[in-house]
């Protein structure tokens, strides 16, 4: 399928179906034709051009500038799925609308939430951090103190042992990036390290784990090693520059990076080290993974490596033949993402995706690939890898490892954890962009 | 210049080193944390560990639970602990599977696991509400509901780590060298 570049006009395709090199498009000044319709019903670039006319925004003045801004009242589609707006009696989760969104990172109203007992509304000076069990001096912190520390500040996701969780169904569900992908999100945290907290109270040898626990109304308590608290974890005080949202857990949070979103305890306000994990309800049930042979897997923690195409994506609606843009978040909780593969023809045949900078570990990494559609169905897939070595795994592979349903689940359910492997949309001739295994 | 002898100038040297780690460690640590006394913590220290660590005094039989159940907990996870709202607590599918049923008799390997999350999220409209006792006579309703314990049973800090969960040894560690 490679051709020769003959004319500027006619970018390399690389790969199947009209994949085109992954720069062929940048700094040739060649505009992007062809629009992404998300229901908003844009005017095509196709159009003919029509003399310029003043908006009525040009000849008045404009509103007040308001003390904390929020997005257009355009933009009132761009918001979160949430799954218990009344707030019953269970879990309510907040999806990230990944399909409206560019970039690495999640602007902070629209981070994913989830909580198992509602948003607690927490007086930030009545808070408190005790950290204690197998230390030589037990310690007690407010908000106040912990700011007062030296900090630092790093990018990096968030993502629930359950997102896509729906991929685990055994056919393929008609839902979006957001329903299927909105439980991982991404951002920057600054707080005060773990490490630096527990080496003032004093490790004492025999510590092996630090249960950490919310002040939500369920306590909500994880078993995290010991090694990775002194390894990158964080009391994260805030997010994208402002203190962290309640619904991540103000006015502190535990942050792991890379590792499953439940472990990252919000409300923090206690960390006790010991010698064994609690076993805990969230690790030694809830997140704990059965598998084809009936066993369960413990203690996976790790978000292993992962992407998906965010657009064009499941619902969207191709208006017309010529050149797009793919694009979608790559990332790993091991570290770097090194290489993200994308395909036009369902894995048949592939072609690498520019890495947009920064390149960061254990966060979002963006990448972007032009793609001339011909007008006729296509499969768009892509495939990530990490600096350590691992693969996205391809679906097939990682069904027989980790099973499937065996009738379809509701979208909000959670059959499994830990889905990593691929994720395919389909683009049929009329230019509709649906979910399907591939 | 350099008159000392080599130990000396080793001794000096060491010395010196051991002074720059520690003013770089004061340097490092606000210490703006406050001493706490075990006394202080205990109202929060409400973890239990599997060996029945952290358990309270205190003891409860299913019969005592059932009544507590059918008051408190029924509303939402059903009569009989058949599940409604919420989550069965009693019964359910002998084996679990990517479908569902992940059950307490089928699944969970620490019947410890059962009372900490009573305690500490239980009722949902009013979690940490329940004494210690009540805590007790509820998990001793759960567990004699799932054929885990007799009838007549007494659960405490004593017979609580003891009880065998049937699923127990059937977990995998993931990433072991990450533990």
């Amino acid at each position: 399928m490679t051709s020769k570049r003959t004319r500027q006009s006619e970018p390399e395709v690389v790969a199947g179906n009209g994949l085109l090199h992954r720069r062929a498009l940048l700094g040739r000044g060649i505009a992007l034709v062809g629009a992404l319709g998300t229901g908003a019903g844009a005017a095509l670039t196709s159009a003919a051009a029509e003399p310029m006319v003043d908006g009525p925004w040009s000849n008045e003045v404009g509103a007040v500038i308001p003390p904390y801004q929020v997005a257009s009242r355009f933009e009132k589609n761009v918001v979160r799925t949430v799954d218990n707006p009344d707030n019953l009696p269970r879990n309510s989760r907040a999806r990230t609308p990944h399909h409206l969104l560019n970039g690495i990172i999640t602007p902070n109203g629209l981070h994913f939430t989830i909580c198992h007992g509602g948003v607690p509304d927490i007086d930030p000076d009545k808070h408190r951090l005790v950290i204690h069990g197998l230390v030589k001096r037990p310690l007690v912190f407010t908000l106040d103190a912990l700011a007062r520390y030296p900090m630092v500040s790093r990018i990096g996701f968030v993502e629930c042992g359950g997102n896509s969780a729906p991929l685990f169904s055994n056919i393929a569900l008609q839902e979006n990036v957001q329903a299927l992908h909105g439980l991982a999100s991404c951002s920057e945290w600054s707080g005060v390290l773990v490490s630096t907290l527990l080496d003032e109270a004093g490790i004492d040898p025999k510590a092996k784990w630090m249960i950490c626990e919310g002040a939500d109304s369920p306590r909500l308590h994880r078993s995290v090693p010991l090694t990775k608290g002194l390894d990158d974890a964080m009391i994260a005080l805030y997010q994208n520059g402002e203190r962290i949202q309640p619904g991540q857990g103000y006015p502190m949070r535990l942050w792991l990076p890379g590792y499953e979103g439940n472990m990252n305890v919000k409300y923090l306000r206690r960390i006790m080290l010991t010698e064994e994990p609690a076993m805990s309800i969230y690790e030694s049930k809830t997140y704990s993974q059965i598998l084809p042979n009936g066993k369960a897997y413990r203690f996976y923690f790790l978000q292993e490596v992962k992407s998906f195409i965010s657009s064009p994506s499941h619902g969207m609606v191709l208006k017309e033949p010529g050149i797009h843009e793919i694009t979608g978040v790559a990332y790993s909780g091991t570290g770097r993402i090194t290489k993200v593969m994308v395909s036009a023809d369902g894995g048949r045949s592939w072609a690498q995706a520019v890495l947009q900078d920064p390149v960061l570990p254990k966060a979002f990494t963006r990448f972007r690939i032009p793609w001339k559609w011909n007008g006729g169905p296509a499969v768009l897939q892509s495939r990530a890898w990490d600096e350590g070595g691992n693969a996205q795994p391809l679906r097939a592979d990682f069904i027989a490892a980790r099973g499937q349903t065996s009738r379809p689940p509701q979208v909000t359910g959670f059959p499994s954890q830990h889905y990593n492997s691929i994720t395919s949309w389909a683009v049929g001739t009329n230019g509709e962009v649906k979910h399907v295994y591939a | 210049m350099c008159t000392h002898s080599l130990p000396m100038r080793q001794l000096i040297l060491g010395a010196t080193i051991l002074t720059l780690a520690a003013g770089a460690l004061a340097a490092e640590t606000p210490n703006l944390g406050k001493a706490i006394t075990p006394a202080e913590i205990a109202p929060w220290n409400i973890t239990v560990m599997p060996d029945g660590t952290g358990l309270p005094n205190g003891s409860g039989t299913p019969a005592q639970g059932a009544a507590i159940y059918a008051q408190k907990c029924a509303a939402c996870h059903g009569e009989n602990g058949g599940g409604g709202m919420s989550a069965r607590v009693i019964g359910g599918p002998p084996k679990a599977s990517l479908d569902g049923g992940k059950t307490i008799p089928n699944f969970w390997p620490y019947a410890t696991t059962l009372f900490d999350f009573i305690r500490r999220a239980m009722p949902y409209q009013a979690p940490g509400s329940l004494t210690g006792a009540e805590v007790y006579a509820l998990t001793a309703y759960i567990l004699a509901g799932n054929k885990l314990i007799g009838e007549a049973e007494v659960i405490d800090a004593q017979t609580l780590p003891k009880v065998k969960m049937p699923n127990a040894d059937n977990f995998i560690i993931r990433f072991p060298e990450r533990i």
